[in-house]
């Protein structure tokens, strides 16, 4: 564990993995040190943003006596993701991985996913899954539109766009699960700990007069539903 | 209630409080006033709570008409102010009454101006902010010409001072304090004298994410990929073709590119208001 300063206004803790991170923020999260305003888990870091007034050698020095909890965020709840897998990015996530279409699926349903962080965007979680196949990397440019509910890849991460924005992960299909909803408290469904299972709905079918999508589980209405 | 009536906004008005705090894990950012000492002197003025929402005004040109009596208070950039045509003072306590039109000018130095009223702002809070976070889309809309702005019940306090002295913003260069770290060893030895011995200027592609820096570029040790981590505000953050941004109110929550050093949070208020072409010079 190595401690980073961020002049008066943070303290960066590295650690060595991802797991090191989780362990790290249950314990944080449990017991934060006074003077803390804000605590932003990452992949290698997590990060106490010192809140006015707070002293960050006290801070510091805090966090040099926490003792990791490993696997102290199993009570952060379990999601179920209905998942189309339509991607335009699926054919070329097969390619890279040197699976078939329906492998990439099969692995995607089959892995065990729990959200590391978020980050990018509000709600935006960053899922880490036991499936060593399903890493590739990053489109080469980004999209500058990636529809809401898009479910993606990058790296060692899977994550679902929570509104529509600009994106450069692979997309492998969409969800029309509401991700990050202002009436809803919390609004984010993917929150740090939270582990999630994907599992394969059929093609929606086309819209045709009086008819449209089925709603969703979470009882809301998909604000963007883009393709 | 009372209320102002937004008449022009300029380049930019939006809402502004102490910002949001708690939410980072969500991956919300934390928002607020861009300058945080000319916000909490706005109040201060006013004897406001100190988290009251207040205006930021992007180069002048709000024009605000009160509907009912207002009492409000503007301090930050340095603008020319006028009640009703006539000259007003910032830095002080201004009675307006029903129908009178405040009007901020273009600053002479300085970018930001706070328009605070007795009361506060009274938009909806979002995530327990009324912070506008222009980068997340959160929070409430900007006012534009027509936005009726509810103000709030002022507080039991009276305001004790009619005028508080500022520090007056450099007109010149900006001297800014930093302190290396945290990624500093991912550059080159002779980075961050680099650093120390140039003159930067701001950019107008700036905002309130960040002021993106002109000046010579800052070397990498070698390339690699830094795993997202957490940012503050003030981080010196430094893409690969070596120019820093320096990260303000409305930066992202995580970031990939590395961080060589931080300007303290008292500096970083006045980093806010450096307006495109102002010289930056950084020290330790």
């Amino acid at each position: 564990m190595r401690v980073l300063r961020c002049a008066d206004s943070g303290v960066l803790v590295e650690v060595a993995d991802l797991g090191e991170v989780m362990a790290l923020h249950a314990a944080l999260a449990e017991d934060p040190p006074e003077g803390v305003g804000d605590i932003v888990p990452a992949a290698r870091t997590v990060l106490l943003r010192i809140a006015p007034g707070g002293d960050p050698d006290a801070v510091a020095a805090a966090v040099g006596r926490l003792r990791p909890r490993p696997g102290g965020r199993a009570a952060a709840g379990e999601l179920e993701v209905p998942v189309q897998y339509d991607g335009r990015d699926l054919a070329g996530i097969a390619e890279l991985t040197g699976l078939t279409e329906r492998e990439v699926v099969r692995a995607h349903t089959g892995a065990e996913w729990a959200v590391a962080f978020c980050g990018f965007a509000p709600g935006f979680g960053y899922l880490v899954g036991d499936d060593p196949r399903l890493h590739v990397p990053r489109r080469g440019e980004a999209r500058t539109r990636v529809p809401a509910g898009a479910v993606a890849l990058a790296g060692e991460f899977s994550g679902i766009y929570p509104r529509a924005s600009p994106g450069g992960w692979q997309l492998l299909g969409s969800t029309e699960l509401v991700t990050w909803d202002l009436d809803r408290d919390p609004p984010a469904l993917l929150r740090p700990g939270v582990r999630v299972r994907f599992t394969e709905e059929p093609p929606a079918p086309r819209r045709g007069p009086g008819g449209g999508r089925r709603a969703h589980r979470e009882g809301g209405t998909r604000t963007d539903a883009g393709s | 209630m009372p209320a102002v009536e937004v008449v022009r906004t300029g380049a930019l008005t939006t809402v502004q409080d102490g910002g949001r705090r708690g939410h980072a894990a969500l991956g919300v950012g934390g928002s607020g006033a861009a300058d945080a000492a000319s916000y909490a002197l706005a109040n201060r003025l006013l004897a406001n709570h100190e988290g009251a929402a207040a205006l930021e005004v992007t180069m002048g040109g709000l024009v605000l008409r009160a509907r009912g009596a207002v009492t409000a208070a503007v301090t930050g950039a340095t603008c020319p102010v006028t009640v009703d045509g006539r000259g007003a003072a910032p830095d002080t306590v201004l009675h307006l009454a029903d129908g009178a039109r405040l009007r901020l000018g273009t600053p002479t130095s300085g970018l930001r101006s706070y328009v605070a009223v007795r009361g506060g702002v009274d938009v909806p809070p979002v995530l327990d902010s009324r912070s506008t976070d222009t980068l997340a889309g959160l929070g409430p809309p900007p006012p534009e010409p027509g936005t009726v702005l509810t103000v709030g019940p002022p507080p039991r306090a009276m305001p004790t001072a009619d005028w508080v002295p500022s520090r007056p913003l450099p007109a010149g260069e900006l001297s800014l304090r930093i302190v290396p770290g945290p990624r500093d060893d991912w550059f080159r030895d002779d980075a961050l004298a680099v650093l120390l011995a140039s003159a930067y200027e701001v950019t107008d592609r700036s905002d309130r994410i960040g002021a993106r820096l002109s000046g010579p570029p800052l070397a990498r040790r070698s390339g690699g990929e830094l795993p997202s981590e957490g940012m503050v505000p003030g981080s010196l953050q430094v893409p690969p073709e070596g120019r820093p941004v320096l990260f303000l109110a409305d930066h992202p929550v995580t970031g990939g590119y590395p961080v060589i050093a931080v300007v303290t949070a008292d500096d970083v208020a006045r980093a806010a208001q450096a307006r495109p072409g102002t010289a930056v010079r950084f020290h330790r």
